[in-house]
């Protein structure tokens, strides 16, 4: 088995802006002391990185032609008309203009880390790596290692944008396996507002690419964000990420997380109330069908007095899947007043399906006001006996309530328009899966 | 339409009905009454074809279809529909979903055209104004936040949108007030077509005053120990059932 670590310390960045150079250096020491976790490590304790490892993942992001019509139709695909969004289309890591449709917007700059003029280096030096612990995350230090560029998206003070971004980050196979580095950070100026939605897709075909995404969100006082991090990428794709938020006073973060399965999938979500009084929704979805594995390692870290949070997130995992949920909630000794909630239920639809899930609630203030609670459970048969009593077959009655399962959350997404794009996609994920079972039996 | 010959079932082991004859003919309409635990629902649920609900021995033919050959979806499909005592609450999909599902169904099972969205709202407001349910829990989750009157209501809903050719109404009279009760039994009644069956599964007489029933059974034991006409019903009321327990053995 190959040493994932050397070898990806032998991958240096090409090309890079020098202000980068020392964030990188950084990133590749605390890289490299870092070893690769095993059973015994509490984080991992339930996700392997032997794929990772076997994957042989050392191949370099290609630029594809991005004019080509297959990429055209997966664009097109991908594309949420009725969100009326500002859309930026990456494919295997590069910028493509011709599937972008970028319209400006004053308020909201959005710029390559490379293309930053002085101004916007100062705020990205400012700001980078302040939310995402290099030394906490490895793969935020990966991260840092490979830094040769990123998205920087930054809201002027007390502006509100009403046109979501969409960044777009798509994956299609390349000739051999290869990795990808994606970066994003974002910076909400106090009393600003915005809504970012970060989707990952990939064409049909089997996909070769293991992409380390780091995504920054740096909320001032009173800012608000709205964030989706949508994962739909074919099932192949390998994906380790985090999202690391920090909120000041009054801000409020609202996060929605969708996961639908591949080979090895891990996210760590992070948020700090670091000031009085932030809010922060964050609700999660994940899906993992066929021998998918899919991790949400979620943490949020009271710092401060009088901030709330209300995290909730659910699973369906099919067949042979595995899913596993850490929620983390910290209550430092200065955050007296805190009202944080945590629920996480997942429904079975298999025997083979397995699920770890715990809930972590470590609290070190004595006024505070928290819960927290996990179910699993199977689908109800006499919820599923009601429906085909009424003429509707079982297997789409199973689908009926895989979809019902998950609506409540869906139907709360403050897009709707989001909401009406994505629920077709899943049920018809569920289709699929009742249709393949059916086959195999 | 319906010819029960010597049914037993048993559920979790236990014997519960233990030899139920009963014959039911186009446009009748049955009320099956009798004591807690003799065996009523029971009977409704073997008839759907519930898991669990072993049947042991006996035969059900159902408009020419031995019954207890079909999946519950194939019985539904087949016109039998079982109003649920118990509705069960299915958060996240939505009322309008559901029956817009099960119409789709039978529909395409009756070879009738597939009523498109807007045909189908309207048909759906249509039979929620006759039983006197805000539009408003079209959208709600199944059944979800539903009080015990909505839901039943919601069930009789889907009588009128299934239009079945037998209907078992287990205790749909159980926990409405008056006026629900009104409500309820006006719309049985409209459905009353000199075809279509209803069985009709109560504790009480008081619904069979607005809804005359042709037949009358009284269960105990697991066996029907008496039938009759709407006047068992009556004389029931007065007596209780203890009179008739020396007959159940």
């Amino acid at each position: 088995m190959s040493n994932f670590i050397d070898e990806a310390l032998q991958r240096l960045p090409t090309e890079t802006p020098d202000w980068l150079s020392e964030q990188r250096r950084r990133g590749r020491s605390s890289w490299k002391s870092s070893t690769m976790p095993t059973r015994k490590t509490e984080d991992w304790k339930y996700t392997r990185l032997r794929v990772l490892e076997e994957g042989a993942y050392l191949g370099r992001a290609e630029r594809q032609d991005s004019s080509s019509p297959a990429l055209t139709a997966l664009r097109d695909q991908v594309k949420i008309p009725e969100l009326d969004a500002r859309m930026l289309v990456f494919v295997n890591g590069f910028y493509s203009p011709e599937l972008s449709s970028p319209t400006a917007m004053d308020a909201m700059e959005v710029v390559h880390f490379s293309e930053a003029d002085e101004t916007q280096v100062e705020t990205i030096r400012a700001h980078l790596g302040t939310a995402a612990d290099r030394d906490k995350y490895m793969f935020t230090a990966l991260s840092d290692s490979w830094l040769d560029d990123g998205v920087f998206v930054h809201v002027t003070q007390n502006s509100k944008v009403t046109t979501p971004l969409h960044i777009v980050w798509l994956t299609v196979p390349q000739r051999e396996a290869f990795s990808l580095s994606q970066r994003l950070l974002v910076v909400m100026d106090a009393g600003s507002e915005a809504t970012v939605v970060e989707h990952f897709a990939s064409d049909g075909a089997q996909q070769n690419c293991f992409t380390n995404g780091v995504t920054e969100l740096v909320l001032g006082a009173n800012a608000r964000l709205c964030h989706y991090r949508l994962h739909l990428e074919e099932e192949h794709a390998l994906h380790i990420g985090g999202v690391h938020a920090r909120l000041d006073r009054d801000a409020r973060l609202n996060s929605f997380h969708l996961g639908l399965g591949s080979t090895l999938k891990r996210l760590d979500v992070v948020v700090r109330h670091e000031g009085n009084g932030a809010h922060c929704d964050l609700n999660g979805i994940y899906l993992p069908r066929h021998s998918q594995h899919i991790d949400y390692h979620t943490c949020i870290e009271h710092a401060r007095p009088h901030c709330t949070t209300n995290e909730v997130f659910r699973g369906v995992i099919s067949d042979n899947a595995r899913a596993v949920f850490n929620g983390r909630i910290h209550i430092h000794p200065d955050a007296q007043k805190t009202v944080a909630q945590l629920s996480n239920k997942n429904l079975l639809t298999s025997n083979r399906a397995e699920v770890d899930t715990k809930p972590e609630l470590e609290i070190y203030a004595d006024d505070v006001k928290c819960t927290h609670g996990a179910t699993v459970a199977q689908l109800d048969d006499y919820a599923l006996y009601y429906l085909c009593s009424r003429g509707i077959a079982r297997e789409h009655a199973q689908v009926m309530l895989s979809t019902g399962f998950i609506n409540e959350l869906i139907n709360n997404l403050q897009h709707s328009t989001l909401g009406e794009y994505l629920k077709p996609v899943l049920s018809d994920m569920f289709v699929q899966q009742v249709t393949q079972r059916e086959r195999a039996e | 339409m319906l010819s029960i010959k010597n049914l037993h079932a048993t559920v979790e082991g236990e014997e519960i009905l233990r030899g139920i004859n009963l014959e039911i003919g186009p446009g009748e309409v049955h009320a099956i009454m009798g004591p807690n635990g003799s065996g009523k629902s029971t009977l409704g649920h073997v008839l759907t074809g519930r898991e669990g609900y072993e049947v042991t021995a006996g035969e059900v033919t159902f408009m020419g279809q031995d019954l207890l050959a079909l999946a519950p979806e194939e019985r539904a499909l087949a016109g039998l529909l079982l109003a649920f005592q118990y509705p069960v609450e299915i958060p996240g999909v939505s009322n309008m979903e559901f029956l817009k599902t099960a119409v789709d169904g039978i529909r395409k099972y009756r070879k009738l055209e597939a009523l498109d969205s807007v045909s189908f709202m309207k048909l759906a407001r249509e039979v929620c104004k006759r039983v006197d349910l805000d539009q408003n829990f079209l959208k709600r989750g199944v059944n979800e936040g539903f009080s015990g009157g909505e839901k039943k209501r919601n069930e009789l809903m889907q009588m009128m949108l299934l239009e079945p050719h037998l209907a078992i109404l287990d205790e749909t009279d159980s926990g409405l007030d008056i006026d629900a009760l009104q409500v309820v039994a006006a719309g049985i009644n409209s459905m009353r077509d000199g075809k279509r069956s209803f069985v009709m599964i109560t504790h009480y007489q008081r619904l069979l005053n607005f809804i005359e029933p042709d037949h009358v059974h009284v269960l105990g034991g697991g066996r029907i120990v008496r039938s009759g006409d709407k006047s068992l019903a009556l004389e029931l009321e007065d007596k209780g059932y203890g009179w008739l327990e020396s007959e159940a053995v």
